[in-house]
């Protein structure tokens, strides 16, 4: 009745991964029982000087600075820090991607068994998503579990879901002053749950382990807000964030559904909070100007693609938010910049 | 089997309303959670019938007659032969909060083995703020070992009162009598550690075999209709407060929560006694969640009494036309409220700081 378990072919997802550091021995390793089947995409930071440690045994292809300049050209856009893997992005000809960051590890679940994120995310993205109605019994389409009494028949085929947002163990994506607050504070919560975030509800998508549909949402995924002080660190950005309110506008407006939860990663401990307090403190106001934006933010019936949709709210951003602060006008023409590279170099697909 | 907490939270607060027809030995093994509170028990069915309440418990019961008695005329608001009843026990309760349970939940297991207390859980989901208006990823964010996640507005982080607490069931899962039908084995074995607020403008299946609520703030919404004998639909009580309820929690700015506490749910009923309950409520859902998913409540309705008076006006106006049912269910809405305000005279009734009555 619900269960649709659709497999896909590994050579159908492309893993995407934004190396910010240079040795990427351990990292790899770690992941390698569960990377190793896939094709890798790996774009790195065009800050970072010396050469990529990538250890043997995986099917990479490794892009640096000179490919992105080569590709892009000039554009708005920066490719730098954590935007990098949007390069990877573009670049991808594959359906479905699977990104997350280099700091992070394969997590163990409650039985003590490797989580196996591609699996899970993939799991994610090829069941329904049901964002119209909320399931109390989380995803009705996992083994074991079911539609609840009282959800309407109509709906209980679901969506299709373009998005799926993992969690995280150990280091949870708190910001700054949270985290500053909290030093000692770790994420020992294992939630066996995954859900979709119902229609017309806002939410900070984390990009720190993420799944998208590559065909569905590609151009609605993009690195436009840049914080004037942007670091190094997740806690000195905003750009996955931004970024991912609008993705989910985009995929409320097209009927698109976006699931949260399951899997986790273990996030490895970098950073101190506390020093980045200060240039956190740009990215949490920003919040706060956005947030009843993009609560009212609404988008033309006529307008029936993703890239479509980026184009609009990259208007709209522009004329309401861009006198608020200047990065909001810049965030604006990334986005349309964004949409412009997509058509031009990444809207093909094996 | 567990102690409770030295002090029992909310011990002069909370009353638990339990609808009954057939006994309340399912008590004993609830007697280091419950014992402390104040119980109204429900009597449906036969009120000659004595129903045995175990020793040591402090309650009131009321069955059939006594309703009859206490409302006069508006009796007919309450359903008979159907555990939508208890909700006459939330309209005399005198307290704060209210638990109501089923006679058929019992204590549940953690996944490290320890007895639940649900009712303990429930209240703190309770007295602990929701977070409607923006999601967050890592769940309820005022649990211990948790927190609001990067990119959470600030401005949103005191939240907004909670008024309902969902909790849920391990191995008999609440599933309709179609799904009973086809997976008539299969258990709810999943423990999801996890409370979280439903967003705004969100709708959902409210169950009401494992469910507090704040009665103050939210207490008129949760009129369980018109179920059981004489009546063309039964199991959409619970469901069609939820419905009530949610509509008015978003209007009025209070939180609903889901997730933990679980309990053990023993008792599968008929899949075939539930289908023929349920069978007409299965076609109008489909014109009822249209009808809630569209409902506005104009700014004038600032307490939960105009609200729900508002909506009994929308049922009859646009759902009148899928079932003389609903007409008569409106009325009923409205009688609830009449009964609601007579037993709880202004002063003590549920009224939002807003100022006008």
């Amino acid at each position: 009745m619900s269960h649709s378990n659709i497999y896909i072919k590994d050579d159908e997802i492309d893993i995407v991964i934004g190396a910010l550091r240079t040795d990427l021995t351990a990292f790899l390793n770690d992941w390698r029982p569960v990377f190793s089947r896939f094709h890798l995409i790996i774009v790195k930071d065009p800050d970072l000087k010396e050469e990529l440690k990538i250890p043997e045994g995986f099917n990479v292809d490794i892009y640096t600075k000179s490919d992105i300049d080569r590709l892009v050209g000039s554009s708005s856009i920066l490719f730098y820090g954590y935007s990098c893997r949007y390069f990877g992005f573009l670049v991808s000809r594959n359906k479905y991607i699977v990104s997350v960051d280099d700091d992070c590890f394969p997590a163990k679940d409650k039985d003590g068994s490797l989580v196996d994120i591609v699996a899970q995310h993939a799991a994610n993205l090829t069941t329904p998503a049901t964002p119209f109605f909320f399931n109390t019994l989380y995803d009705p389409y996992r083994k074991g579990a079911d539609f609840v009494r009282g959800y309407p028949f109509s709906l209980r085929s679901g969506v299709q879901c373009a998005l799926s947002c993992g969690l995280w163990l150990n280091l949870a994506d708190y910001d700054a002053p949270t985290q500053a607050l909290k030093p000692e504070q770790r994420n020992s919560r294992y939630v066996d749950a995954v859900l979709t975030v119902p229609a017309r509800a806002l939410m900070p998508m984390s990009g720190i382990n993420i799944a998208f549909d590559r065909e569905l949402v590609g151009p609605a995924l993009f690195p436009a807000l840049r914080l004037a002080g942007e670091g190094k660190l997740r806690w000195e950005t905003m750009e996955d964030i931004w970024s991912g309110m609008c993705a989910k506008v985009v995929c409320d407006h097209l009927g698109f559904g976006v699931k949260s939860g399951l899997p986790y990663v273990w996030r490895t401990e970098r950073g101190n909070a506390i020093d980045s307090l200060r240039k956190e403190w740009e990215g949490v106001k920003l919040m706060e100007e956005v947030v009843p934006f993009f609560q009212a933010l609404r988008l033309k019936r006529t307008t029936v693609k993703a890239e479509d949709c980026v184009i609009e709210v990259a208007k709209e951003v522009k004329e309401q938010l861009g006198k608020v602060d200047p990065v909001f006008g810049r965030a604006a023409e990334a986005m349309v910049d964004w949409v412009r590279l997509w058509r031009a170099v990444g809207s093909s697909s094996s | 089997m567990a102690s409770p907490s030295t002090t029992p939270l909310l011990k002069d607060e909370l009353d638990i309303v339990i609808p009954t027809i057939r006994n309340l030995d399912f008590l004993e093994m609830w007697r280091p959670f419950f014992q402390p509170y104040h119980l109204i028990i429900v009597q449906d069915g036969d009120p000659s019938k004595t129903i045995k309440v175990p020793e040591g418990f402090d309650y009131e019961l009321y069955n059939r007659n006594d309703i009859n008695r206490i409302l006069g005329p508006r009796s007919s608001c309450i359903s008979f032969k159907d555990s939508a009843c208890r909700c006459f026990g939330y309209m005399v309760s005198k307290k704060k909060y209210i638990y109501t349970i089923d006679d058929d939940c019992f204590v549940a297991k953690n996944p490290s083995g320890e007895d639940i207390n649900a009712l303990d859980q429930h209240i703190k989901n309770l007295l602990s703020p929701s977070t409607p208006f923006f999601f967050n990823t890592l769940y309820d964010p005022y649990r211990e070992g948790a927190d609001f996640v990067r990119g959470y507005p600030f401005s949103l982080r005191e939240g907004v009162q909670t008024a309902v607490s969902h909790g849920l069931w391990l191995n008999i899962p609440d599933y309709d009598a179609p799904t009973q039908l086809v997976k008539p084995l299969e258990r709810n074995a999943r423990y999801v550690d996890a409370v979280l607020t439903i967003p705004k403008g969100t709708l959902f299946p409210m169950c009401g075999m494992n469910l507090a609520f704040d009665r103050e703030l939210i207490g008129p919404a949760m009129y369980f209709g018109l179920m059981g004998d004489g009546q063309p639909i039964g199991r959409y009580d619970d469901m069609w407060a939820g419905w009530c309820v949610k509509v008015i929690c978003d209007h009025l700015g209070l939180g609903v929560k889901t997730g933990l506490p679980y309990i053990w749910h023993s008792k599968a009923s008929n899949p075939f006694v539930n289908l023929k309950k349920e069978y007409k409520g299965i076609f109008w859902q489909e014109e009822i969640i249209p009808f809630f998913q569209s409902a506005v409540l104009p700014k004038e309705c600032t307490n939960v009494q105009k609200c729900y008076i508002e909506l009994s006006k929308q049922v009859k106006a646009k759902l009148s036309k899928v079932d003389p049912y609903f007409d008569k269910l409106a009325d009923a809405m409205v009688t609830w409220i009449e009964a609601w305000d007579e037993l709880n005279p202004a002063g003590g009734s549920a009224k939002l700081a807003n100022g006008s009555a």
